[in-house]
């Protein structure tokens, strides 16, 4: 296989995303065994199904491990190449991944050599390692590298080992910049590390393969006291030997998320880096410090080292990196906050799930992120060993011998001290460091609050009605903008919202004046990592900023403090007034005035931007430290530069001058109204922004519009400003990113439309594939709105254009359902004549005039086709087959919508899509008259509604929706209103509650976590294919690839313009991609690397006509999915009402009225996907294809449309969208064979089926016992499926199936389990125990062999009773974070849980016996919680936002005695017992959760009953 | 959007008309009061849809949802911006157009739709009331001259759009009054005629100059046009009339409608019946309806107006036939939603007395030896459609004579006035002999036309249309550029 990482095509090597599973073994005492390397490679090697291989099954992803330098082996081995090593800590070591060419390792030689001199080393020999390759696969052995291990030793002893490692970096970073240079930049030099402390064993190798690859470890005398181990798994399979960790001083468990923004602040600081222990010169020979085509881990690695060895420890550099939510934590002791406070002044977070391994190879230690989203399980046992790792018992667990199991919590860390051969706690350990300096006082001192500055007099000036019309007019505002973004913004304080998805051009294609922000996508996070619900976690996000310029990253003074912190981005009027004339003396604010002539001649623009630069650098060489960049000044000569344009320009120019970091950038700007446009700016270094003119409208609104609210400008500008702020947490959350501070800068952007120059001057390091626009034309688009505000004749009354982006308008945007379309195909389809139906497609398809779709600027190149005739094209009914409806849940729209689609798509044999609501179980049954209801594709969502085992065992194709085109990156809320009898029953909820699905998954964190839910749902319904959701973005290619190796059967990609029930506006706009660019390049990468015919790959977002389909098959795709179409069909006609239950053609809505209303037809459905298939098969025989498989990817015969002219978007280069890898034969390029799946395998379910064979056939009893270890994964869920398959929604009866396991359970223990089953666990689980709990009882207890307190010690993972809907559970010990999260009817009783207990409940009940963590209930809508709250501490660790807290009633106590008895007789808790036996006293200290609404509707029906009873 | 639910929660509502027998003895609008009130709960059922049918029904392309929100809030002044912003005489629209708007509202797929004529017509009329509406002088002049030849609708508003835009326009009129049919065709029972004046005024005010009884082409050479004007604008109409060359044809009593209904608005604005709207004489002198048996010829809306006329003439009695057979009671299957249906329509001329026959062929007309009209013979037909193409066939042993002393033929325009003008000016015509046009400039250099003279006969809210489109086409034949509002090119296109 000849893969590469060069980018062609649409492939981005910088989007390749790796997860993993990580841990330690170590010794408190720092007793070195050959054990404890021998114990972290079995971990490994039971973490195999944590990472991932590719195409072939023996090439991996990486794994590796660390190790202390192995002394006296070396020493032996260091003899027989005739080197006598000194002492342990008086030499460095490590391996060096030489190219294979020994003429080339000569040259590398020689010039480590040279630099070694320079530095004072002798260099002492290299031996070669002896490794053996044999197990591992061709595309690993491809780039396998020559291995040798350097040894070295300095001329002169040193004090401290430090000052030694410190030589090592330079020597190390020196020549690995130096040699790469000399090799040609192609990276083929690389060290695992250089120390005189550990040692690295890593490569690109399964778990399995790295003791055989590397043998020495196998040897005895190989001996260590601690060993990180870690085992990757990538979204790609290309050779990349360094990329496997552990890296120098951590192993990395998750995903920077800011990382282009980090590496480019990083860049930035690099000119003030100073320290004691370095000298200019040598720093100067290790800049810089961070490469940009590495992973986001490899570089962390690289700063904490840098930090670490610059005098930091590695906690305190952990710390800076990685900061626990500090800002809106009032529970955080004072001198922890100030810490962190102090070092935001230094360092953004580096932000995104982090589960890390830490080690200078004397201490030992791991941290979690402050979101908490990687599992990491430890136990300490009595002999000295601690066991770290990301499952419990991955290292089979001796019950006996332990004294302590425990999981890391959200940013808590702790340390192994082996020198004191103890413990440090996350307490003790952040005490030390946090007082080491009295950073409290200093910014006391220097640091200023910016509320606290003293208020400008300078009076602001509101503009009449005149002069604000004429500056909207020069910002391109339209009355749509006025009304439908800023007045509910201002009078809501909220976004406004939008259903229906977006259907007009991207920017590029747009004849209409463009805001420049409209040419940035935002990207969002899907599977590598999860997106945050910025409401109901919003105790993990900060929009705080700090202005100001910044000091050496290396140092610690009292300096570095001198800012101004502000607490949220968006500045008022008065508050800029308040900056720009601020009187300090430590800081210095210019205004630049981003105006350029608007005389319409060439390179007016570029002048202007040159000049802003130039101004800007100047300024900085002056000593200012806040710029203000500001359009503030038009007039009929002067046109303003648009502000992301000249944000951009500036700061990437003083990044390229070094200055960057010296200042804060602060924009004034009339171009700003909406959040996206905020999210731009700050995306492309803006800390804060003013949008005057937003507020100007305000003001003017506040004199007409808005006058009944009664309200001042003030409170009205306040709503906007803190509608902006939530819009942009939303926007960070979407990208799992949690502050301001790490997004500012991030870049987190695919540009489309704009030119290399711009994008390179402006927007550097930014994606953009297709080439564009450059600065004159920007120019003119600016030019536009600046001729309507300053005519030549002023004689017309002016008023603002009405826009038409959010509603079609004739004289707005170009919409592809318009009144014409939407009436042909309606008409059509009602008449079944296909005459009209080609009208229909002729208008949709030409777009010569009015470009909609990039689709519309290609065309098939019937140059290089030979025809066929249409008889010979495989026959309509066999491509019916291919088509999928969109998933619509019931709920968004109406029964009557939804049954009309699924009867139409099983009458053709097509698959309808349940959607995210459930299914009612009546539609499993077909109707008298043939016909049937049930949806083949059941929807897995993040709410998991009505997802139970029978639900999962009726489907063909279960589909895991991981984002959505209309707002990917988003949850979602069905609010009370909308949730009747009927929907409620549907989807396990109480009617008039609302319902809300969380942003991510709860059990898709990463990768794996991917992988093992699908492995859930395979067990769960053995015959379905799984279906794996992606929305466009740029990077989806390598996403897909990791959903292929995860072992999803089919991929969608979706594109971003989907119809939605309701969305924020912001997000159908400005989030993903048109599909054309997702769909190919997920092909493209598939094809790459040789995954694409394992997989079905499908697509949709806006198909309408035959060419759409054809286009999109000749992109790769051999499936697509129609949603929108199918409904203008049904009647749809594009209100974009949905989310007001108000659609007055009964389609999405629930209001009875209007359902009446409904007029749909299957057969008009069938009549539109026969025409469309008829359409596609005109087309096939003229591109000469018979079969569907055929057409797939043949991508050639696509082409530029010839005669495209447009001003525009003449300048796009499509060719990568069109690009054909070329591949060998053996390359599939379309589904071929089926995905080796691990239910295939001899997993414990099958022992499972065949004990309970007479339970399945006769219903009678089975009891059974069996061992379990954490690679027995998901047990109990093929089990289900086999009960609800026979025995549907009912299961068995109560206990039929009775079986006890013993040892540590795999993820998803007794997942989906049905009525009938009792699982009874000894010893412990990992997480998503009881995932989607369908009727089932599981009851875990510790072993009996154990002598810990169950109450105190961790006994199931993260994340039990997702989407749980029946059943019961008693758990004798701890439970980690997101117990019970979206519960919905089990009921659970547990000794303890993590934070976010009980999260989006909305049904049953959780009993909790002992303490919870933090953000407890939040988004409960429903259920309730008795909680033992014995210290009365549980109140401040509830978020009440949803929820009250209440006394328990005596109806209350009589349920919560009952299933205390129950725990304690299954479980034997002692805990349960005191309580039942002090009933009198311990029952006062329970404390009921009770949700708001849920206790309002449940007393309604009560008085309802009440009222019918009298 | 004013009101979410609106739709649900109000149905359609509409002024009553005065009663039938009080109506038919006086010319004056026909309907009796309406709260304000009730206009608004009118404009709640506006759903501000997604895709506003109604605003790409309105030839205008007015902002219909806009305005409706507007109303529902109570701001006149903004309703009034955004209804005359693509709508210079919202006044008669909002009382004469068939409405398209109405046909293609999305309510209306399965209720009543929104009444937005007359939402239309109570904005103006308020803007009006509170002195919204004032002469628009422009604060700067081009110094371009255009003329525009006909004062109907379509000249009307190209010469307010020029006007607006800074040129000196001069409107020629060879009528003794300006308004073109709207004057002269529509009876004051639907458009009373101080509505148009009160316009008419305004626009002078506004500085455009009309020149009545000026015959372009005779009055005034086109070379002096030419020589005084940068630009000219025709904008004449469709007055050629349709006729019906069948025996009989001769006799008194049988006349074109417009003779008939133009010597009724004269009368009703006391102006002497001497030259015809066309200003040509009457040649037939005064033509009553009174106590005769009318025969309306025609089943369009200005045979509608010679029912109401020949009832308020006091007729015998009063017949309209029509060839075409009688359409559906409701829309028409061929012509779904949101197109504008093929279905019986019932004018409140209809309601006040009127026997209606379709599938009527008129085979000769009868008269007496006096050379007077006394019967027309008939014959009805049926409709068959021979290879795929809509063919009549007479009924064997249907054909009657109807009495009837006076025939009005309703039945359309053929195409403008060729003889004159357009002859002497040698501007090309299309294949239904209009002036023929690219974006609105006819074959001759400065030459642009607008209205029924380029598109052939058709409504006033098309005429309309054409001349602000046309106006706008002028405007950048003299400037340029234009910021002259255009239906479908938004002024934030680039192009």
């Amino acid at each position: 296989m000849s893969a590469t990482n060069e980018q062609q095509g649409l492939y981005l090597p910088q989007m390749e995303h790796d997860a993993c599973g990580i841990g330690f073994v170590a010794h408190l005492k720092g007793e070195k065994s050959h054990r404890i390397i021998r114990d972290a490679l079995t971990m490994l090697e039971n973490m195999e199904h944590r990472g991932a291989c590719g195409c072939e099954e023996n090439t991996g992803d990486g794994a590796g491990i660390l190790l202390q330098i192995p002394h006296n082996y070396y020493k032996e081995e260091a003899k027989k190449i005739g080197v006598d090593l000194p002492a342990i800590g008086k030499y460095g070591t490590g391996f060096i991944f030489f190219p294979q060419d020994e003429a080339t390792r000569n040259t590398c030689k020689d010039f480590i050599e040279q630099t070694a001199k320079k530095l004072n080393f002798t260099i002492l020999g290299y031996r070669k390692i002896t490794t053996d390759n044999s197990p591992i696969g061709p595309t690993a052995q491809s780039a396998e590298p020559a291995i040798e291990q350097l040894f070295i030793k300095p001329e002169f002893d040193f004090k401290e080992d430090i000052e030694l490692e410190r030589k090592l970096y330079i020597l190390r970073a020196h020549t690995v910049r130096e040699i790469n240079n000399i090799l040609g930049g192609k990276d083929q030099f690389y060290y695992t590390n250089l120390s005189c402390h550990t040692v690295i064993y890593k490569g690109q190798l399964t778990t399995h393969q790295v003791r055989q690859y590397y043998p020495e470890l196998n040897d005895e005398s190989v001996t260590s006291a601690l060993a990180i181990v870690h085992s990757r798994f990538s979204t790609n399979t290309f050779p990349r030997w360094r990329l496997a960790q552990p890296f120098r001083y951590i192993a990395h468990n998750g995903e920077i998320n800011t990382l282009q923004g980090n590496l480019n602040w990083m860049r930035t600081r690099e000119h003030l880096l100073e320290c004691d222990v370095f000298t200019k010169q040598e720093i100067d020979m290790f800049m810089p410090i961070c490469y940009r085509d590495q992973s986001d881990s490899a570089s962390l690695d690289n700063v904490i080292e840098l930090l670490y060895l610059a005098g930091r420890s590695l906690p305190h550099a952990i710390m800076m990196l990685i900061p626990e939510a500090w800002q809106d934590n009032e529970q955080m002791e004072p001198w922890k906050k100030a810490f962190y406070e102090y070092h935001d002044c230094l360092m953004e977070p580096w932000d995104g799930p982090a589960s890390i391994c830490f080690t200078d190879g004397k201490m030992i230690g791991a941290t979690l992120d402050r979101n908490g989203l990687r599992p990491s399980r430890y136990v300490v046992y009595n002999d000295g060993r601690v066991v770290m790792s990301s499952e419990a018992g991955a290292l089979p667990t001796e019950e006996e011998k332990v004294l302590q199991k425990g999981r890391l919590q959200p940013g808590k860390m702790f340390i192994i001290n082996m020198e004191e051969g103890r413990i440090i706690s996350d307490d003790e350990l952040k005490k030390n460091i946090c007082t080491e300096y009295p950073y409290q006082e200093w910014l006391n001192k220097h640091k200023i609050t910016f509320s606290d500055l003293p208020k400008s007099t300078i009076k602001e000036e509101k503009l009449l009605h005149k002069e604000l019309l004429q500056q909207q007019l020069a910002f391109g505002y339209t009355s749509e903008d006025v009304k439908t973004i800023i007045t509910p913004m201002a009078e809501t304080a909220y976004e406004a919202i939008g259903s229906m998805g977006t259907d007009t051009p991207l920017a590029v294609l747009s004849d209409q004046s463009q805001n420049l922000s409209n040419y940035f996508k935002q990207l969002f996070a899907q599977v590598t990592n999860p997106p945050i619900d910025p409401i109901r976690e919003r105790m993990v996000m900060s929009t705080f900023a700090a202005l100001g310029g910044a000091s050496s990253i290396l140092t610690t003074t009292e300096n570095h403090c001198k800012q101004i912190a502000i607490r949220q981005p968006i500045l008022s009027n008065a508050d800029i007034s308040k900056l720009r004339y601020i009187n300090h003396p430590d800081f210095k604010v210019i205004t630049i005035q981003a105006l350029f002539t608007a005389s319409g001649k060439k390179g007016a623009l570029e002048r202007g931007i040159e000049r802003i630069c130039k101004e800007a650098e100047d300024a900085v060489a002056n000593g200012n430290n806040i710029i203000i960049i500001s359009d503030k000044g038009v007039n009929k000569d002067f046109a303003p530069i648009p502000s992301l344009l000249a944000t951009g320009a500036i700061h990437h120019h003083l990044i390229r001058t070094k200055t960057r970091i010296d200042c804060s950038l602060v924009v004034e700007s009339g171009d700003i109204r909406e959040v996206h446009q905020m999210a731009t700016h700050i995306g492309y270094g803006a800390t804060s922004i003013n949008p005057y003119l937003a507020y100007q409208t305000i003001y003017d609104l506040n004199k007409e519009k808005l006058k009944h609210l009664n309200k001042t400008n003030e409170k009205l500008v306040e709503n906007f400003i803190k509608a902006s702020s939530n819009g942009l947490l939303k926007v960070f959350s979407k990208m799992g990113i949690s502050t301001h501070q790490s997004y500012h800068g991030s870049q987190i952007f695919e540009i489309v439309g704009l030119s290399k120059k711009v994008v390179e001057k402006c927007f550097t390091g930014s994606i953009s594939r297709l080439d564009g626009i450059g600065f004159d034309e920007i120019a003119k688009e600016v030019l536009k709105r600046h001729s309507l505000a300053f005519p030549d004749i002023e004689n017309l009354e002016q008023r603002l254009e009405v826009g038409g982006n959010y509603q079609w308008k004739r004289r707005g945007e170009a919409h592809m359902f318009n009144p014409d379309t939407i009436h042909l195909l309606q008409y059509a389809t009602k008449k079944n004549d296909y005459k009209i139906f080609k009208q229909y497609v002729e208008k949709i398809n030409n777009q010569t005039e009015k470009a909609i779709t990039l689709r519309s600027l290609l065309d098939f190149d019937l140059s290089a086709a030979t025809p066929i005739s249409i008889d010979e094209v495989e026959p309509v009914e066999n491509i019916l087959k291919r088509f999928a409806s969109g998933a619509m849940s019931f709920g968004s729209i109406s029964h009557e919508a939804h049954s009309t689609l699924a009867i139409a798509m099983n009458r053709m044999g097509g698959k309808s899509n349940c959607g995210e609501g459930g299914e009612d179980e009546i539609r499993f049954e077909k109707k008298d008259n043939g016909d049937w209801e049930r949806s083949a594709i059941k929807q897995v969502a993040s709410g998991r509604f009505g997802v139970t085992s029978y639900y999962l065992a009726n489907a063909d194709e279960l589909q895991i929706k991981l984002a959505q085109g209309a707002k990917p990156g988003e949850g979602g809320q069905l609010p009370g209103h909308k949730v009747d009898e009927w929907i409620g029953r549907v989807r396990h909820s109480t009617p008039g509650v609302g319902l809300i699905s969380p942003p991510p998954h709860h059990d898709i964190y990463s990768i794996e976590d991917l992988a093992q839910l699908i492995f859930d749902l395979k067990n769960a319904n053995p015959k379905a294919r799984i279906n794996t959701k992606l929305v466009a973005e740029a990077g989806v290619g390598t996403v897909a690839a990791g959903v292929a190796k995860a072992k999803s059967d089919v991929i969608l990609i979706s594109g971003y313009d989907g119809g939605t029930g309701a969305s924020p506006i912001s997000s159908i706009k400005h989030a993903g991609l048109p599909w054309e660019l997702g769909l190919a390049e997920a092909h493209q990468t598939l094809v790459k690397n040789n995954l694409r015919s394992r997989v079905v790959l499908q697509t949709d977002g806006m198909l309408r006509t035959g060419k759409d389909i054809a286009v999109a098959t000749l992109l790769g795709a051999e499936e697509w999915g129609i949603a929108t179409a199918a409904l203008v069909v049904e009647g749809c006609i594009m209100m974009r009402k949905c989310h007001l239950n108000t659609c007055p053609v009964g389609i999405a809505t629930q209001d009875p009225i209007l359902r009446a209303r409904f007029t749909g037809d299957p057969q008009h459905v069938i009549n539109f996907f026969t025409f469309i298939v008829q359409d596609l098969r005109e087309i096939m025989a003229q591109l000469g294809f018979r079969t569907i498989n055929e057409m797939v990817g043949q991508s050639q015969l696509l082409k530029r449309r010839e005669n495209i002219t447009h001003w525009k978007y003449k300048h796009l280069d499509l060719s990568p969208i069109i690009f054909k890898a070329n591949v060998g034969e053996d390359v599939g390029l379309y589904k071929q064979m089926r995905q080796a799946h691990p239910i295939d395998d001899a997993i414990l379910d099958k022992q499972l089926v065949e004990a309970a064979t007479k339970s399945l056939e006769e219903k009678t009893p089975t009891t059974g016992q069996f061992n379990i270890i954490n690679t027995d994964r998901t047990v109990g869920a093929m089990l289900s499926y086999h009960i609800s398959a026979q025995y549907k929604k009912q299961g068995l009866p109560e206990d039929t199936i009775q079986f006890k396991f013993t040892g540590s359970a795999g993820q998803s223990f007794g997942a989906f389990s049905a009525n009938g089953i009792k699982f009874e666990l000894e010893g412990e689980a990992n997480d998503y125990f009881g995932k989607g709990l369908s009727g089932g009882k599981l009851i875990v207890y510790p072993s009996a062999k154990a002598t810990f307190r169950p109450t105190e010690n961790i006994i199931i993972g993260n994340v039990a009773f997702y989407g749980a809907t029946s059943g019961e559970a008693y758990i004798r010990g701890m439970a980690g974070e997101r117990f019970c999260v979206r519960n919905s009817g089990a009921i659970a009783v547990v000794q303890g849980v993590g934070d976010h207990g009980c999260e989006y409940m909305t049904g049953g009940l959780a009993i909790i016996l002992g303490k919870t963590g933090r953000n407890f209930a939040a988004g409960m809508s429903g259920g309730v919680a008795y909680v033992y709250d014995m210290e009365n501490d549980f109140p401040k660790n509830v978020n009440k936002e949803m929820v009250e807290l209440e006394d328990l009633d005596d109806e209350d106590l009589i349920t919560l005695k009952h299933y205390i008895d129950r725990h304690i007789k299954y479980t034997g808790s002692n805990i349960a017992k005191n309580i039942i036996d002090n009933w009198e006293v311990t029952s006062k200290f329970f404390v009921k959760v009770m949700p708001t609404d849920y206790k309002k509707v449940l007393q309604e029906r009560k008085n309802k009953i009440g009222k019918v009873s009298v | 959007m004013g009101k979410p639910t609106g739709f649900l929660e109000f149905t359609r509502e509409l002024p009553k008309y005065k009663d039938a027998k009080e109506r038919i003895h006086e010319y004056k609008e026909i309907y009796l009061e309406f709260a304000e009130e009730k206009t608004k709960t009118q404009a709640a059922r506006c759903m501000d849809c997604g895709i506003p049918f109604c605003h790409n029904g309105c030839p205008l392309g007015n902002i219909i949802p806009e305005f409706n929100d507007a109303v529902y809030n109570s701001d006149w002044k903004l309703a009034s911006d955004i209804l005359l912003s693509t709508n210079n005489f919202p006044e008669f629209t909002g009382r004469i157009c068939p409405a398209p708007c109405e046909s293609a509202c999305v309510l209306g797929i399965n209720q009543p739709p929104v009444a937005i004529e007359h939402i239309e017509k109570s904005i103006i009329e308020k803007a009006f009331h509170l002195n919204l509406v004032k002469p628009n002088i422009p604060k700067e002049r081009t110094g371009k001259k255009v003329a525009v030849v006909g004062s109907g609708p379509a000249g009307l508003a190209t010469a307010a759009q020029l006007n607006k835009a800074g040129h000196s326009v001069t409107v020629f009129e060879r009528a003794d009054k300006i308004g073109g049919l709207l004057r002269y065709g529509i009876p004051d029972f639907k458009l009373e005629k101080t509505i148009v004046e009160r316009r008419v005024k305004l626009m002078e005010e506004e500085g455009i100059i009309f020149k009545t009884n000026t015959n372009v082409g005779i009055d005034i050479s086109i070379e002096e046009l030419n020589k005084n004007f940068d630009a000219i604008v025709l904008s004449g109409g469709s007055t050629i009339p349709r006729d019906l060359p069948i025996p009989g044809r001769q006799f008194k009593g049988v006349f074109p409608a417009m003779e008939f209904l133009s010597q009724q608005n004269k009368r009703v604005s006391e102006i002497v019946t001497e030259v015809d709207h066309r200003g040509s004489k009457y040649e037939n002198g005064d033509i009553f309806a009174s106590a005769k048996n009318v025969i309306v010829i025609g089943g369009g809306d200005t045979g509608s107006d010679c029912v109401g006329t020949s009832n308020r003439h006091g007729a015998k009695s009063v017949t309209q036939i029509e060839l075409l057979s009688k359409p559906p009671e409701t829309r028409a299957e061929s012509t779904p939603w949101p197109l504008w249906p093929m279905q019986l329509r019932t004018s409140s001329s209809h309601e006040e007395g009127c026997e209606r026959q379709w599938s009527i062929l008129t085979k000769e007309f009868i008269g007496n030896e006096n050379g007077e009209l006394t019967g027309l013979k008939i014959v009805e037909i049926e409709w068959k459609t021979v290879d795929g193409k809509p063919q009549m066939v007479e009924i064997q042993g249907t054909e009657r004579v109807l009495p009837c002393e006076l025939a009005l033929l309703a039945m359309g325009f053929v195409h403008p006035q060729h003889q004159g003008l357009l002859e002497s000016l040698t501007v090309e015509l299309d294949e239904r002999g209009n002036v023929k046009a690219n974006n609105y400039r006819s074959s001759v250099d400065k030459f642009f036309t607008a209205g029924d003279m380029r598109r052939g006969q058709s409504l006033v809210v098309w005429a309309i249309s054409e001349g602000r489109e046309c106006a706008r086409e002028v405007d950048i034949f003299l400037m340029g550029e234009s910021l002259l509002e255009a239906k479908d090119k938004g002024v934030l296109q680039v192009i």
